[in-house]
């Protein structure tokens, strides 16, 4: 039977059989990663071509709706995914310097900056929930309606600037729970030893991940949030 | 991506460059600038998602230029997507 | 039919190990391809299967077969069916599975066990939509349009939509699978330049399902969720757009069709320079034609929406680009043609699919610049002008390349011959059928026939007929493979490593493959598509 007659190096049980050698795994798994971001873009990209055209048309109800968010916590949270992100960097560099304790304490931070946005994310949610601002049966924007007369909000269209929200957020909070989920099996690997100087690259490919979700609400942050606000 | 290893205090720069942009993005938010105060936040925004990717997730420092076309595609691939729909809708009414 | 008893068995993919653990936990892409092949085929069936009633409901003009609602629902799975869950997997997932790694040189794909996640997610998605067949089904056409989808439709569309989203992360894992082994694990020598078509062509596709199937993902979410939750994203009555889903749909959904076609024409382009013997003329115009195919594709989706609603502005432009697009496609058309020229033909099995394939694309492609105009549109939208225009391109075209693809490589997956003189008669059948089928329609169009409806007025009864008549005609083209593909595993005759003397890195190992597909790492020194060094092999007999 025909094994890999091809790497016949000394190699670790981390090399897959069907590679030739390590670099063309690591080089594999980054363009892997990096295409799938790519789709990731266009993912998230369909709703805001949605937010676009309904910000285009109905820009009143969309700066009401961005006014009735709570700009502390979003900023705040901002802040937070921003922390986690640094210390997603220092762990990979961590890794590359095979600091096996510094690593797992700086992806167990990151799994706290993660709930952290998660908690803050889910009182934003529930504020929504008692203003009735979920869209639904019992979606009522009266309030909105009353503070901002000026801008003469039609409650349907107050709707879909919050259908945009709850989707655009909850599908990021899922990727966010995804990524925290990613990261409690490296953290995981990480105390056990299995990453290295010469391996490392699910921490590198967790951390693409983690970076990408960030750089999702670097843009969720102003565009749900910081519509008008001057006014 | 390449084994360059960067120090950790570039990495807490980078940390506190994106803080401040946060703080900024918010607080010019409440400064009427017209029309500009959109153009302004996507720019900040715009930044802020540069520094992540090239320092953060290392793109600077790659010798990979596959990585930087998989980028720039995805990204030209979600402005014909905004464009082109944009398009019908910013047309629909003129006559 | 005597099999040559082999001394000892070689061992290759499929005898490595029995049993279905073996084969439902494998990460070999052969074996993979395979599994794909029985699933696909499976829905090739269900959908065929409302095709023969929707035929059988219009060969009288009255709608007398079933009620109206039923109808609706025949039509919409059809499509959704054969779309998802035949043509878009069909030539990627089974002939490019099997062949990408062998044809670049590699052991397997870059991400196996994520080529074995895909086709888990494929008869997930599969399975959820069975269960929507059975429950009621979707009859909102297989465009899911709004308002109807989301607010009247009575029907399973939350299931349907679900079940097409997983379906769609299985196409998006994929091309991404493809593109990275592409770009990383090509043989020593084999540079981008000396790539078989095949797999330039499967490249592109591999483009388009990465770029494009994300946003149908969006969409239907978006609809789940509009349905679920009762909310007005897309109701006009809401303040919403139905434009605005159409315009998320077709950015994915005209894309999609370059995914169905592209594959096909990696086939063509193996298949034809085999049974000419010759390097495919213009080499670098065809592969950058797939490159170009690839990006047009993605810049003309609104003129399905030419008369739903969108500025004339916006639609000037969306006509013009689509013009464009016809071009790359027709250079490759004209590129295998002229590959033709002074060659030395076999009329064998895969190049009479091969023939039939560039004849019928040609009708089709040219059709759809009729739909490119305008003018024409108006008078043609929504009628079976439509349909036959795409069915030439995704029946004649796509489903003849995947034939074609599974009678030239049959020998190299299964290590049997099919008999070719069954596969002639089948191809001949397919070829026959298919212009019986689809011919009319586009008189019936023109005419006015409109599409989706179960009653037509009695003049266009006669060209209906003709239409069921072929389709009966085309269901035997169809079964006639299944039959002795099946019965060549057992009784064909033993192939040997390259029965058509082709040039290609997958006909320098064994029939079948062994499991990491060569004995030696291949190192590539010649250009692709070299017949000039290749002899030809001897003349393939004709057996019952």
């Amino acid at each position: 039977m025909s094994d890999s007659p091809i790497a016949v190096e000394q190699h670790g049980p981390e090399l897959l059989h069907h590679f030739a050698d390590a670099e063309q795994q690591r080089d594999a798994a980054t363009l892997g990663m990096w295409l799938f971001l790519a789709t990731e873009i266009m993912f998230f990209g369909g709703m805001f071509c949605a937010y676009l055209i309904y910000r285009f048309w109905y820009y009143n109800e969309f700066a009401a709706g961005s006014r009735s968010l709570d700009i502390w916590l979003g900023t705040i949270n901002t802040a937070v995914l921003i922390c986690s992100s640094l210390t997603v960097a220092l762990g990979v560099r961590a890794a590359q310097m095979g600091k096996r304790k510094l690593l797992v304490v700086l992806l167990l931070l990151t799994i706290v900056f993660g709930f952290a946005f998660l908690g803050i994310k889910g009182v934003e949610w529930y504020d929504k929930y008692k203003e009735h601002h979920i869209p639904g049966n019992s979606f009522n924007v009266d309030d909105l309606i009353r503070d901002y007369p000026q801008l003469h909000i039609d409650p349907r269209h107050e709707q879909i600037y919050f259908s945009l929200y709850f989707a655009m957020t909850g599908l990021h909070a899922l990727h966010m729970i995804i990524g925290v989920g990613l990261f409690v099996f490296l953290t995981y690997y990480a105390w056990k030893g299995r990453y290295t100087p010469k391996y490392y690259t699910p921490v590198e490919m967790g951390g693409l991940y983690w970076h990408f979700v960030d750089i999702v609400w670097i843009y969720l942050f102003p565009l749900l949030y910081l519509i008008d606000r001057h006014r | 991506m390449s084994e360059h290893i960067m120090s950790s205090k570039f990495y807490y720069a980078i940390w506190i460059a994106l803080l401040c942009l946060t703080v900024i993005t918010a607080a010019i938010s409440f400064v009427d600038l017209g029309p500009f105060n959109a153009v302004v936040a996507l720019v900040i925004a715009t930044v802020k998602a540069l520094l992540v990717v090239l320092f953060f997730m290392h793109v600077k420092y790659t010798s990979e230029k596959l990585t930087k076309i998989v980028i720039v595609s995805a990204i030209f691939w979600l402005f014909l997507l905004l464009a082109l729909s944009m398009a019908d809708y910013a047309t629909r009414l003129w006559t | 039919m005597a099999t040559v008893a082999v001394t000892a068995e070689r061992e290759h993919y499929l005898n490595k190990e029995y049993g279905i653990r073996s084969w439902l936990l494998t990460t070999d892409h052969k074996r993979i391809a395979l599994l794909y092949l029985i699933s696909i085929t499976f829905f090739f069936f269900v959908g065929g299967f409302f095709a023969l009633l929707i035929r059988l409901e219009l060969l009288t003009p009255a709608g007398d077969l079933v009620q109206a609602d039923t109808y609706n629902k025949l039509f919409t799975m059809h499509g959704q069916v054969m779309i998802f869950f035949f043509l878009i997997p069909s030539i990627p997932a089974v002939l490019g599975n099997f062949l990408v790694p062998l044809m670049i040189g590699a052991k397997d794909l870059a991400f196996p066990r994520i080529n074995l996640l895909s086709w888990y997610l494929y008869i997930i998605a599969g399975v959820v939509y069975v269960h929507c067949i059975l429950t009621g089904g979707v009859d909102t056409g297989w465009t899911f349009y709004t308002p109807f989808s989301t607010v009247f439709s009575n029907t399973r569309v939350i299931e349907a939509g679900i079940a097409i989203f997983i379906a769609g992360f299985s196409s998006i894992l994929t091309g991404l699978n493809f593109v990275v082994t592409i770009h990383r694990m090509r043989a020593p020598g084999m540079t981008w330049s000396r790539l078989p078509l095949f797999i330039w062509a499967h490249y592109a596709t591999s483009i388009i399902q990465l770029l494009g199937t994300p946003v149908l993902a969006i969409t239907l979410l978006l609809v789940v969720f509009e349905r679920a939750f009762n909310l007005g994203i897309f109701d006009p009555t809401r303040g919403g757009d139905p434009l605005l889903f159409q315009h998320l749909f077709w950015f994915y959904s005209h894309p999609a069709v370059y995914i169905m076609i592209l594959p096909a024409m990696a086939v063509e382009s193996e298949v034809v320079a085999c049974f000419t013997r010759k390097r495919i003329f213009g080499y670098n115009f065809v592969a950058m034609s797939s490159i170009a195919i690839a990006v047009f594709g993605f810049l003309v989706w609104a003129h399905h929406m030419f008369v739903a609603g969108i500025s004339l502005y916006s639609a000037l432009i969306f006509s013009i680009l689509s013009y464009l697009v016809a071009v790359p496609s027709a250079i490759k058309v004209f590129n295998w043609t002229a590959t033709m020229y002074k060659g030395s033909i076999s009329f064998t099995t895969p190049m009479l699919y091969a023939f039939g394939f560039i004849g019928l694309f040609t009708m089709g492609g040219l059709t759809g610049l009729f739909l490119s105009a305008l003018g024409i549109d108006v008078h043609v939208h929504d009628t079976y002008f439509v349909i036959a225009h795409f069915h030439y391109i995704m029946v004649g075209g796509a489903v003849m390349g995947y034939l074609g693809g599974l009678h030239f490589w049959w020998p190299k997956i299964s290590g049997r011959m099919y008999p070719e003189g069954w596969g002639r008669l089948a191809a001949l059948l397919v070829f026959a059928g298919f212009n019986l089928t689809f011919f009319p329609q586009f008189i019936l169009g023109y005419m006015g026939m409109p599409r989706r409806y179960w009653q037509y007025p009695p003049e266009f009864q006669v060209l209906n007929v003709l239409s069921t008549a072929g389709s009966t005609i085309l269901a035997v083209g169809y079964v006639l493979p299944m039959i002795y593909f099946l019965w060549s595993m057992r009784y064909g005759k033993i192939a040997p490593d390259n029965p058509w003397g082709a040039a290609g890195l997958e006909w320098k190992t064994t029939s079948p493959p062994p499991t990491f597909n060569f004995e030696e790492a291949p190192e590539v020194t010649w250009e692709a598509y070299n017949y000039e060094e290749i002899p030809a092999p001897a003349e393939v007999s004709v057996e019952r």
